[in-house]
């Protein structure tokens, strides 16, 4: 009983901040911004949702898993990966080098230069 | 020996500990097997990695590792919020170049991933050289502020992970 309260507060929160994620993707005004709606929502939606499973499974059948830990580890590592890769892209469609802080005098972002130079 | 057979040491603990979790069910065969993988796992994949040194003070990566899930719990609850309440006009998303005091390359990739997964801020570029990092907040009104804090919270401690 008590569980299946726990359980149940915690798929409503994940729910919630999922569909807050997704409500952000149509609501913020243009593509850099929309990419925090869904890189930060989604790990504590889906987080939420696998604390569910940890609690439910124990509580059910008395086994304890340990998939949902390696889940939650996997989307830490690749949440920031896919959010790296569409912000470049962005970068190259529509960011000028001027329209950027510089990051020092006479460095430009990697994004933006010319070729690669051979490393020292 | 044992630098030869263990490279990596927290490496190949990870990996030993991540088969153990895929396995899911307890049996002495299963600690072989996660063994060979943690032996096996860093050999072959040495050759990508030329020049790494591990870490420096690993027993400092658990109250790191704490110190980031709450500040993404808080992040998701900060976005929520500017998601559903703040009006477009009112939203104020800046870019901010971060000066990098970390030179390794794994050191940085950890601070670019944890500032992409905290509170309202997407890391997006390196420098051509590779001193400073850029990040793109959702809402900062006080940009400087954005910087010194991911400076003082995650830079630091993460130079005495790593460096």
């Amino acid at each position: 009983m008590v569980a299946e309260i726990i359980v149940s507060v915690l798929l409503v929160v994940g729910g919630f901040f999922g569909l807050v994620g997704s409500w952000g993707l149509v609501r913020l005004p243009d593509p850099m911004t929309r990419l925090h709606a869904p890189t930060k929502s989604a790990t504590l939606g889906v987080g939420a949702v696998l604390i569910a499973s940890m609690v439910w499974f124990p509580a059910r059948t008395g086994q304890f898993t340990w998939h949902e830990l390696l889940i939650a580890l996997f989307l830490f590592l690749t949440a920031p990966i896919t959010g790296y890769m569409i912000a470049k892209a962005n970068m190259h469609l529509g960011w000028r080098p001027e329209d950027l802080p510089p990051p020092a005098p006479g460095q430009v972002w990697a994004t933006h230069a010319e070729e690669d130079e051979p490393r020292a | 020996m044992m630098r030869r057979l263990f490279p990596h040491p927290v490496l190949s603990l990870v990996l030993a500990l991540v088969w153990l979790g895929l396995v899911n069910r307890w049996a002495w065969g299963s600690l072989v097997f996660a063994v060979l993988v943690g032996i096996a796992v860093p050999l072959l994949t040495a050759p990508y990695w030329p020049g790494t040194q591990g870490f420096r003070r690993p027993w400092r990566i658990p109250a790191y590792l704490a110190l980031v899930l709450l500040d993404i719990a808080k992040a998701n609850v900060t976005v929520a919020l500017i998601v559903l309440f703040k009006p477009r006009r009112a939203l104020r998303p800046a870019w901010i170049a971060v000066p990098l005091a970390l030179r390794r390359p794994e050191a940085i990739a950890t601070l670019a991933g944890t500032i992409t997964l905290t509170p309202g801020t997407v890391s997006c570029d390196l420098s051509q050289d590779g001193r400073a990092l850029l990040v793109h907040c959702l809402h900062a009104p006080d940009p400087d502020a954005v910087r010194d804090e991911i400076k003082t919270r995650y830079e630091t401690r993460l130079k005495e992970i790593f460096e």
